[in-house]
C-alpha cells in the first residue's frame, strides 16, 4: 500500500484514459503527459495502460508498505529516497516502509510515478483515471492509501535503458493540424496564429491551458461539435483555449488549430508564462 | 435524403465527417444510419464513433498511415439508400416535479414569459423532444423540440449550484443536469431518475435518435420515486417507437 503523506498541489491516479465511452460524453481522462508516464512505466517493464501517480507543480510525500520496484519521470525535482538524495528516470528498489518525497518542479510542470504492476486503484468504465463525478474522487488527498502488488526485486530485470529527451520540457515549439474552422480565420489571423509567441495564462489545468494574448476574432460560435484533448478553440473574446485530457466531448468555439499527439504531451510540461509557437503541420 | 458529406483528417487517429450546418432531424437521420453501418463495419475492431447535431467524429486506437485510402473506405462503407438500425429508436418518459422547491427559477422564469406555473408545466410535458446526442457533461442530452413559446435567453450571471437532476430551460433548449454543475439555465424542475450511471454498462440507457417526454409528478411521488430508485426497484419507463 502507498500511504500518502503529503499530497501536493495536484495530484492523481491516471492511467490511459477511458476509450469508447465518448458517446455518453464521458471525458477521456489520463495522464497529461503521455510521454513521460509511458516512460517511467516502460523503465519498470509495465503495460502502458499501468496507471501511476500524476503530480503537477509540486510533489508530495509517500510512504511504501510493501517491496517494490518504481520510477519516477518528468519535469525535474529533488528527490529523496529516506533521506539519500535519489535520481528520476532510472529504477529505484523499494523495500517496506521507505519513504520518497517529491520536490518542487522546476524543469518542466509535471511528474509521474510509476510502481511495478501499476496501481490497483478503483476502475469505473475500463480506467482508474481519476475524474469526479465517474470516479468516487478527483485527486488524492492526504491519508489517503492506495495499493499495489508486492514485488521483490530479486525477480526484478532490468529492462533496456533508454534516455529522457530533455527537449521535451522545455522545447516551446508546438505543431498542429489545421483545426476544422482554421479556413474561416482571414490571413491576418491565420499569419498571427503561427507568428505570435504565446504564453501560458494561469487558467490552465487538467480541462484545458488558456494561452495569451488575445487574438482579434470575428468567428461566430459553430453549431456544437466534437473536440478531443489537443483541440484549440477561439472564443468571441479572442481567448485561445487549448483542451487537455479532462475536456468535454463536445463544444461550440470554432475549432482553429488541432495539437499533434506529441505537442499535447508538451504542453502539458509548460506551467504559466512558458512561451510557445504553434508551427503548422500538413 | 443523401447530403454532400465533407470528409477531413482531425488528428492522427480520427477523421471528421461533417454535414451540412443546419440542425434538423433529416440530417440527424442521416447521420445516425451513417453511425450504425460504421458500427457495424468497425465491430471488431477498436474504434469510437461519435455524433453531435451536424459531425460524425471517428477516432481509431492507431495511427492512420494513410488518410486518404482511410477516408475512401469510409466513403465506400456509408450506403445510403439503407436504413440501418441496430436498435430499435424508444420514447422516454422522463417524471419532473415541476414546484418552486425543485425548480428554484420556475415563478421568475413564469413571470419573464408571462405564463402561469401551469401552463409552463403544460407546454413542457406536451412535446416530444428529441435526442441529438450526448455531451457537455457524462450523461447530458442535447435534445430538440423546446416549443418556441417557452425559449428564453440564458441568465445573465449563472447560477454556481445547479442540482443534479435540475430539467432546465436555455435559450431555445432544454435539458436535464446529470450531476451538480455551475450553469446558466433557468432551472424549473427536478427529475428524481438518474441520467448517468458510471457502474454500469452501458452508462447512459439514452442514444441518439430516440425521444424524450417530461412527465409531471407532485412532490410527495418524487419522494416516492426517489426511495424507489435508491432501493433499484425503478424502472425507467420507455417504449419502442414504431417506424
Amino acid at each position: 500500500m502507498l500511504k500518502v503523506l503529503q499530497s501536493g498541489f495536484y495530484t492523481s491516479i491516471q492511467d490511459q484514459g477511458r476509450f469508447g465511452f465518448a458517446e455518453y460524453g464521458v471525458p477521456i481522462s489520463g495522464v497529461m503527459d503521455q510521454y513521460a508516464a509511458q516512460f517511467a512505466n516502460a523503465l519498470l517493464g509495465n503495460d502502458d495502460s499501468a496507471s501511476v501517480l500524476e503530480m503537477t507543480m509540486l510533489g508530495g510525500t509517500f510512504q511504501f508498505t510493501e517491496p517494490t520496484v518504481i520510477a519516477i519521470a518528468g519535469a525535474d525535482a529533488d528527490l529523496k529516497l529516506n533521506d539519500s538524495s535519489v535520481n528520476q528516470h532510472v529504477v529505484l528498489s523499494i523495500k517496506t516502509n521507505d519513504v520518497l518525497s517529491i520536490g518542487k518542479m522546476t524543469k518542466g510542470f509535471r511528474s509521474y510515478l510509476a510502481v511495478k504492476g501499476g496501481f490497483k486503484s478503483e476502475q469505473v468504465l475500463e480506467s482508474r483515471s481519476q475524474y469526479y463525478p465517474i470516479t468516487k474522487t478527483q485527486r488524492i488527498a492526504k491519508n489517503d492509501t492506495i495499493s499495489y502488488e508486492t514485488f521483490k526485486k530479486d525477480y526484478y530485470k532490468q529492462h533496456a535503458t533508454v534516455k529522457f529527451k530533455a527537449l521535451h520540457l522545455e522545447q516551446p515549439t508546438l505543431e498542429a493540424f489545421r483545426g476544422p474552422e482554421f479556413d474561416q480565420l482571414s490571413a491576418t489571423q491565420q499569419e498571427q496564429l503561427t507568428h505570435t509567441i504565446f504564453t501560458v495564462s494561469k487558467n490552465n489545468n487538467r480541462m484545458a491551458y488558456q494561452l495569451e494574448p488575445l487574438l482579434k476574432n470575428t468567428l461566430q460560435p459553430i453549431i456544437t461539435a466534437p473536440v478531443l484533448p489537443g483541440t484549440v478553440q477561439l472564443t468571441p473574446k479572442g481567448n485561445l483555449i487549448v483542451l487537455m485530457r479532462d475536456c468535454q466531448t463536445t463544444g461550440g468555439y470554432p475549432r482553429v488549430l488541432q495539437l499533434t499527439a506529441a505537442s499535447i504531451n508538451k504542453l502539458a510540461q509548460k506551467s504559466i508564462g512558458k512561451p510557445l509557437k504553434i508551427r503548422l503541420k500538413d | 435524403m443523401s447530403y454532400n458529406l465533407k470528409y477531413s483528417r482531425f488528428n492522427e487517429r480520427s477523421i471528421l465527417i461533417e454535414w451540412p450546418s443546419i440542425i434538423n432531424k433529416n440530417v440527424l437521420e442521416s447521420i445516425i444510419n451513417f453511425k450504425e453501418q460504421l458500427k457495424n463495419k468497425y465491430s471488431e475492431e477498436k474504434v469510437e464513433v461519435i455524433n453531435t447535431y451536424n459531425s460524425i467524429l471517428i477516432s481509431y486506437s492507431f495511427t492512420i498511415d494513410n488518410f486518404n485510402d482511410e477516408i475512401l473506405a469510409l466513403k465506400a462503407c456509408f450506403d445510403t439508400t439503407l436504413v440501418v438500425e441496430n436498435q430499435p429508436k424508444r420514447l422516454w418518459t422522463i417524471p419532473v416535479c415541476y414546484d418552486p422547491d425543485f425548480g428554484p427559477d420556475l415563478e421568475d422564469y413564469a413571470k419573464a414569459k408571462q405564463l402561469s406555473i401551469s401552463e409552463v408545466i403544460a407546454q413542457h410535458t406536451s412535446a416530444i423532444y428529441t435526442i441529438y446526442f450526448i455531451g457537455f457533461l457524462p450523461g447530458f442530452l442535447y435534445l430538440g423540440g423546446l416549443l418556441k413559446s417557452l425559449a428564453l435567453e440564458r441568465k445573465a450571471t449563472p447560477s454556481l449550484d445547479i442540482k443534479k437532476g435540475a430539467v432546465a430551460i436555455g435559450g431555445q433548449q432544454t435539458g436535464i443536469y446529470p450531476q451538480d454543475s455551475p450553469g446558466g439555465w433557468h432551472v424549473i424542475g427536478n427529475t428524481p431518475v438518474p441520467l448517468f450511471l458510471p457502474n454500469e454498462y452501458p452508462p447512459s440507457a439514452f442514444k441518439a435518435g430516440d425521444q424524450l417526454k417530461f412527465e409531471s409528478i407532485s412532490p410527495e411521488e418524487y419522494e416516492q420515486l426517489s426511495l424507489a430508485i435508491k432501493t433499484s426497484s425503478y424502472n425507467l419507463k420507455s417504449n419502442i417507437i414504431d417506424a
